[in-house]
């Protein structure tokens, strides 16, 4: 399938405006517990989900949002299943990491690793029942040392099931810098499996296209799975509320009242010596200024990004904007109004 | 307790920490395991160093399978998995492994592991990071299972956990640990509020610590009319509920399990007997589990008692108005309390 940048882009600018406005719901206290944004993967999402037919099916991790409004579901669902509202995709029984829509073979899952082996299942039934249907496998750089996941790619390449796995590569894993536990090049563990497997910068929609659509055809031709290694910036962190980045972006106020003992006692003055102290606040600061500078977009703005090469068609382009505004500020207020 | 502590206040999960860094510092074969401990236990790293507190990849069959056999190598490993829910992924390790060593091994091998994850909700974040899993662990023989309800239980069982030979699971609760609430449910917010059972989350622990026993429950509130019984947050939930019985004219007697498995049967007995009336509340699944298991210990004894109980019957639902439902609240306790009171 040719890459249509336009249709990229509507569908990008319309999840960032969504997580947006989830944001402030979150904020405002009407969204419980936590919530991972997608937001600086729109390109991955863009370049793989919009290219998938009916009866494809769709493994996510606990960053749904994209893929699920990417495939049509409905917006006004999915922030009221993040209110925990009856009337929610799941019926509120859900939330933002457990997301399902059976009819378009689409299941969430909040336990790392976990949609490897969900996806390897979906290709099973595809190749069974939908013949020339695929499952993709979305999952982050930390999940790539989940055995589950391993396997799992190891089972496709023997079954040779119709899988693309997608790795989104933000370097972190909440508050961990996956290379600090992780041993050799993420592609060549895929290569090792014996699946062809490609790294693309994944803030470029086009790169992500133009290699989801290699692996589909090969897929659907009946050649077995593939894995794409796509990297990303998560700008606000791990979740809404990261400690880390709430210090680093306020740090007099939040310091001291984030993320209770660990940080806290690493402040206060009983326990440790000085040069202990110090220790442990060279490490948190370390960390901080680390998540900071890494999950900021610097120029990397998968959106931005795309909507330079649009910028051409300026008049077109802010027209498409200021509605997509608008429609998506009809879905919030409607959400936000239902009882 | 030894007359000459002086006590001292402090949050549920300082005095984890604090215990912790007690032992560590006595104890060299004591080392911590988990994922993100650089951050979670940035007090104890800098203190005892990158060997002693080593942060893992997202590889849970791994690293908890290596701490089992870590323990049997002679270190006294405590590996933490975040939340309780994500030991589904390393359960062989403990199902297989730590609970069947020192039976297979004749009884000449032990496994001094401590396992500690957050469980329990009600802040919202869904059925696959809320439940609460102790009974489904206790039910395989070899696990100890312990639940601390306030900070000098959540320090004491800990040191009783890093000296026991056999392995612990150690279970601290998200409405306790005011660490765990604010990085999964507040995130900063002040827009968002819990019922945060005050008496547990801060409260008075011994200082110089003291070990408390596993296999003890302790009587949170003394009563004759019917016996209460559970762990964790649940037994701040029934000491509310018993404020309220004692209005009524009905005396209450709270019990506090703090150890799962294995069971305080005698004091169990003892209170159930006195009172006639045992009423369960268990934050984790009904069926198959703790409350089952409290009704054939006061059978098996030959009490005659009327029995009921209020658990979390079905998966944990993320909505917060059906979740305040799904788990045992003051409202539903009460109900089951005066339905029992009133049998005769
Ligand atoms: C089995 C399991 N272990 C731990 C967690 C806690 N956890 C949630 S997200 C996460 C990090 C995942 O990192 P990565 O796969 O890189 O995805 P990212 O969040 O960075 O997109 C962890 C450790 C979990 N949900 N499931």
């Amino acid at each position: 399938m040719e890459i249509n940048h336009w249709h990229c882009y509507e569908n990008m600018f319309s999840s960032r405006q969504f997580e947006a406005s989830v944001t402030t719901v979150w904020r405002s206290g009407k969204i419980s517990g936590e919530m991972h944004l997608s937001t600086g993967e729109e390109a991955i999402t863009a370049g793989t989900v919009l290219q998938l037919q009916a009866g494809d099916a769709m493994a996510l991790d606990h960053r749904g949002t994209s893929a699920m409004l990417m495939r049509g579901v409905d917006p006004f669902r999915l922030l009221r299943e993040f209110m925990g509202k009856s009337d929610g995709l799941c019926h509120g029984q859900g939330g933002h990491m457990h997301l399902f829509s059976k009819r378009h073979l689409a299941a969430s899952s909040g336990i790392v690793g976990a949609t490897g082996p969900a996806a390897a299942g979906f290709a099973l039934a595809n190749r069974a029942l939908r013949p020339g249907s695929v499952a993709l496998a979305f999952f982050g750089d930390g999940a790539m040392n989940q055995g589950m996941l391993l396997e799992s790619m190891n089972l496709a390449v023997a079954w040779r099931l119709p899988v693309v796995f997608i790795c989104k590569d933000s370097k972190w894993a909440i508050t961990t810098l996956s290379a600090s536990v992780t041993g050799g090049k993420l592609v060549n563990r895929a290569i090792g499996m014996g699946m062809p497997a490609t790294s693309i910068d994944g803030t470029d929609v086009e790169a992500v296209w133009k290699t989801a659509s290699k692996s589909l055809i090969r897929a659907r031709k009946g050649k077995g799975p593939s894995f794409i290694h796509a990297t990303c910036t998560h700008p606000e962190g791990h979740f809404l509320g990261d400690p880390l980045l709430r210090i680093a972006r306020h740090p007099v106020k939040e310091m001291k009242k984030v993320a209770g003992p660990m940080i806290k006692s690493a402040i206060h003055l009983q326990g440790a010596s000085i040069l202990k102290r110090s220790g442990s606040l060279a490490t948190v600061t370390t960390l901080i200024g680390k998540t900071a500078r890494d999950q900021h977009f610097s120029g990397k703005d998968p959106l931005s990004r795309l909507r330079r090469q649009l910028k051409k068609e300026n008049g077109r382009l802010e027209k498409l904007e200021n509605e997509l505004i608008n429609k998506n500020q009809a879905v919030i207020n409607r959400a936000l109004a239902a009882r | 307790m030894k007359t000459n502590e002086t006590m001292k206040t402090m949050s549920f999960a300082d005095a984890i920490e604090d215990a912790l860094a007690t032992a560590m510092a006595t104890d060299e074969r004591i080392i911590i395991i988990g994922e993100d401990v650089h951050l979670l236990r940035v007090n104890l790293l800098s203190r005892f160093g990158r060997d002693r507190v080593l942060a893992a990849p997202i590889s849970e069959s791994a690293f908890v399978g290596a701490a089992v056999a870590a323990a049997m190598g002679g270190l006294r490993p405590v590996v933490e998995v975040m939340l309780v829910d994500f030991i589904g992924v390393a359960m062989d390790a403990l199902l297989n492994h730590a609970a069947k060593t020192f039976a297979f091994s004749g009884g000449n091998w032990h496994v001094p592991l401590v396992v500690r994850a957050a469980c329990g909700g009600g802040y919202g974040d869904g059925g696959q990071h809320e439940q609460s899993l102790w009974g489904w662990l206790a039910h395989i023989p070899g696990l100890t299972v312990v639940v601390p309800s306030t900070p000098a239980d959540a320090g004491g069982l800990m040191l009783s956990a890093l000296s026991h030979e056999e392995p612990v699971i150690f279970l601290e609760h998200k409405l306790l640990a005011d660490y765990w609430l604010d990085y999964l449910g507040a995130g900063g917010r002040d827009t968002v509020t819990y019922d945060i059972p005050m008496m547990g989350a801060t409260g008075p622990v011994p200082d110089p610590w003291q070990p408390v026993p596993i296999g003890k429950m302790a009587i949170r509130r003394n009563g004759s009319d019917i016996t209460v019984v559970g762990v964790g947050v649940g037994i701040h939930r029934a000491l509310e509920a018993a404020t309220i019985l004692a209005q009524n004219g009905y005396s209450a007697e709270v019990i506090d399990l703090r150890t799962v498995s294995p069971l305080d049967r005698e004091g169990l007995c003892a209170s159930v007997s006195k009172t006639g009336r045992m009423l369960v509340v268990d934050e984790d699944y009904q069926a198959f589990g703790l409350s089952g298991e409290l009704a054939a210990v006061v059978l098996e004894s030959g009490i005659q008692a009327k029995y009921g109980r209020v658990c979390v019957e079905s998966t944990i639902p993320y909505s917060p108005e059906m979740e305040k439902q799904a788990l045992p609240n003051t409202v539903r306790i009460l109900a089951a309390a005066n339905e029992l009171l009133l049998k005769r």
